[in-house]
């Protein structure tokens, strides 16, 4: 294989060009994950073949399809439990849940909240772009009160669901929250992430302009970004209570919970 | 066990709980994983995660647990996902009576899961048979990479009976086709001569994609009439073309038969007492019971009502397979004969129903 990025050695180079729309964030999102795992293959940590990417429905579902591991694309939602099943029978996986916020939190709700419960050995990557992509800009359970989406055309008059807040009363190991507008930051997190036991999660705002830009003013990707980027407040040590996102206030981005917790693998007294 | 499970995840529900429970005590001692999760549908995707895993995996569940898996049951079909569903059924609609019997899903298993497959079902009518069964719904899932669904009900999973078990040594046990190429060359979707593909585990270097949507040899989306017809087809043939190692069936009295009962299941074992009876009696009874339900076994059921001049087809249900009966016996008097009942139907009552038409 032609190596053309130094990336290139953990993706399936024969299925790009990637289906993302310009100016999406998950590009992002995906190499600063390829940037961890990298960092944690070159400090001997992990090995490539010892990965596993499981992924359910949705645009940042997609990832698993051009990433160069062990991977699976299942169905809407069901991600975290074909991780769970497994981890559990290869305890020596690094196991990768990338998914969207509808993916993770809406339809798979129940099983995010559960493995966050037990501490399962996971690592949740959520990337929320706060409206359904894949299907046409929906309404998601993340998407801020008042923004305006192809099924709530009055605007959404729904409280949204802060998965940061929701997660950390649970027994996750690790809940952090970070943004495309700021690489730097994610790429560490989801790197603390992956050399975590139990459960560890990262949020990564993103902004998606073709349909939840589009709809609230900010249709131009660059624009988009920009509003993001000066919306996003790093915090050394965020406090939960303030981490609602309310569209048009600041998005408080830190590590909320960092924690070592016995996590289910040990408690069942299998290897990590 | 017998069969090399490894891994059993789980949701409670009324009649299949006691697998369950027996297997939280004994399969981990046994090197396995024993999970309850937050529902049927964490449950079975679970078991498709840990097949891939590399082991041998199972739920149980009932009605209500099933229609929720159904969704998983489509992803292990279109991933060719070895696994067995106990599927333990209660009357229904709805929660109906948890605690009794009944065969009204025998539809439900068929047909519930989205897209067009076939898919392996077995029926047994005893302990014994529930226990050699279970060892062969492994062994055909684990030959044809399909999900098999062992479907039993309230009555046989409440009844005790003697059986007898095998040594792990003495009974047939197979194990899936693993990869036989080099890594580089390995495809996860590229079937053998009988059309199914070796499979290889995640964490083995193969770097598998597991797809959920149609795709190619190598698991790569593909959305075009040519890749949908070609995996379609594999799908549905490599269970059809496979009968001969799927086919069970037992036929008692048939020979001579003026009438041939049609029963499977718990209810066959009333079905079986009601034609001793009838041959105690003189009249010429005879019964088939598939204990392959679906795909039907239609060279059996031909030929063991070849002689008769009606069929009767005895069901704990509204009558919902005699369709089934009528499709493959078209030229023959096929008469349905439902008994509801939420214990198994007495003999009585079955022939209460049939003398009308004999």
């Amino acid at each position: 294989m032609d190596v053309t990025h130094p990336l290139d050695p953990y993706l399936r180079t024969d299925r790009l060009p990637h289906l993302w729309c310009p100016g999406c964030g998950i590009g992002i999102a995906i190499s600063s994950l390829l940037r961890a795992i990298n960092k944690h293959i070159m400090e001997g940590h992990l090995k490539q073949d010892d990965i596993a990417a499981v992924s359910g429905i949705g645009c940042t579902a997609r990832a698993t399809l051009y990433l160069n591991f062990d991977s699976a694309h299942v169905i809407h939602g069901r991600a975290i439990p074909f991780a769970t099943g497994l981890k559990l029978v290869k305890p020596n996986l690094k196991v990768i849940v990338i998914g969207g916020d509808g993916d993770l939190a809406a339809i798979g709700g129940n099983h995010l909240l559960h493995a966050a419960r037990r501490n399962m050995d996971l690592t949740v990557i959520m990337v929320n772009n706060m409206i359904y992509g894949m299907t046409g800009g929906q309404v998601a359970p993340t998407t801020p009160t008042g923004v305006y989406t192809t099924t709530t055309p009055l605007g959404n008059y729904e409280y949204s669901i802060n998965v940061v807040k929701f997660i950390s009363t649970l027994n996750a190991n690790y809940v952090a929250r970070a943004s495309v507008t700021h690489p730097h930051i994610l790429e560490k997190y989801i790197y603390t992430a992956l050399s975590k036991e139990g459960f560890s999660l990262v949020e990564v705002i993103s902004p998606c302009p073709e349909l939840f830009g589009r709809h609230i003013g900010y249709k131009d990707p660059v624009e988009l970004f920009n509003k993001l980027k000066s919306l996003i407040r790093f915090e050394e040590k965020p406090q939960i209570e303030k981490s609602d996102i309310i569209w048009g206030n600041e998005i408080i981005i830190g590590e909320f919970i960092n924690d070592n917790k016995k996590s289910f693998l040990r408690i069942i007294g299998r290897g990590v | 066990m017998t069969a090399g499970l490894k891994f059993y995840a789980g949701y409670p529900i009324t009649p299949s709980s006691e697998i369950f429970e027996y297997l939280a005590m004994k399969l981990p001692e046994r090197g396995g994983t024993v999970i309850q999760f937050e529902d049927e549908i964490a449950s079975i995707n679970a078991v498709i995660g840990a097949s891939w895993g590399g082991v041998k995996a199972m739920t149980a569940t009932s009605g209500p647990g099933f229609s929720l898996m159904v969704e998983g049951l489509s992803l292990a079909i279109m991933t060719e996902t070895p696994l067995v569903i106990a599927y333990v059924m209660r009357a229904g609609p709805s929660t109906g009576i948890a605690t009794k019997s009944g065969q009204y899903d025998v539809m439900q298993v068929r047909w519930a899961a989205h897209g067009n497959y076939e898919l392996v079902v077995y029926a047994p009518w005893s302990v014994q048979e529930l226990y050699d069964l279970t060892i062969n719904s492994f062994n055909v899932s684990e030959t044809l990479r399909v999900p098999v669904i062992l479907l039993s009900d309230a009555t046989l999973a409440h009844i005790w009976e003697r059986v007898v078990l095998k040594d792990p040594n003495e009974a047939l046990v197979i194990n899936r086709k693993k990869p036989k190429v080099s890594k580089e060359l390995y495809k996860p979707f590229e079937p053998e001569e009988d059309l199914v593909p070796p499979m290889a585990s995640f964490g083995e270097g193969y770097r598998v994609m597991v797809e959920s949507l149609t795709h190619d040899e190598r698991g790569y989306y593909k959305a075009t009439t040519e890749i949908q017809r070609k995996l379609v087809w594999r799908l549905i043939n490599k269970v059809r073309k496979n009968m001969h190692m799927l086919v069970d069936s037992a036929s008692y009295f048939v020979e001579d038969a003026d009438y041939v009962i049609v029963s499977y299941g718990s209810t066959a074992r009333s079905a079986y007492g009601l034609v001793k009876e009838l041959r105690s009696r003189g009249v010429k009874v005879g019964l088939y019971r598939p204990k392959l339900l679906w795909p039907v076994d239609e060279e059996s059921l031909i030929k063991s009502t070849r002689n008769a001049k009606k069929v009767f087809v005895v069901e704990n249900n509204a009558g919902v397979y005699v369709n089934e009966v009528s499709r493959v016996l078209r030229h023959k008097e096929v008469f349905s004969i439902p008994v509801i009942d939420v214990e198994i139907p007495p003999p009585e009552s079955i022939y209460e129903v049939m003398k009308e038409w004999m």
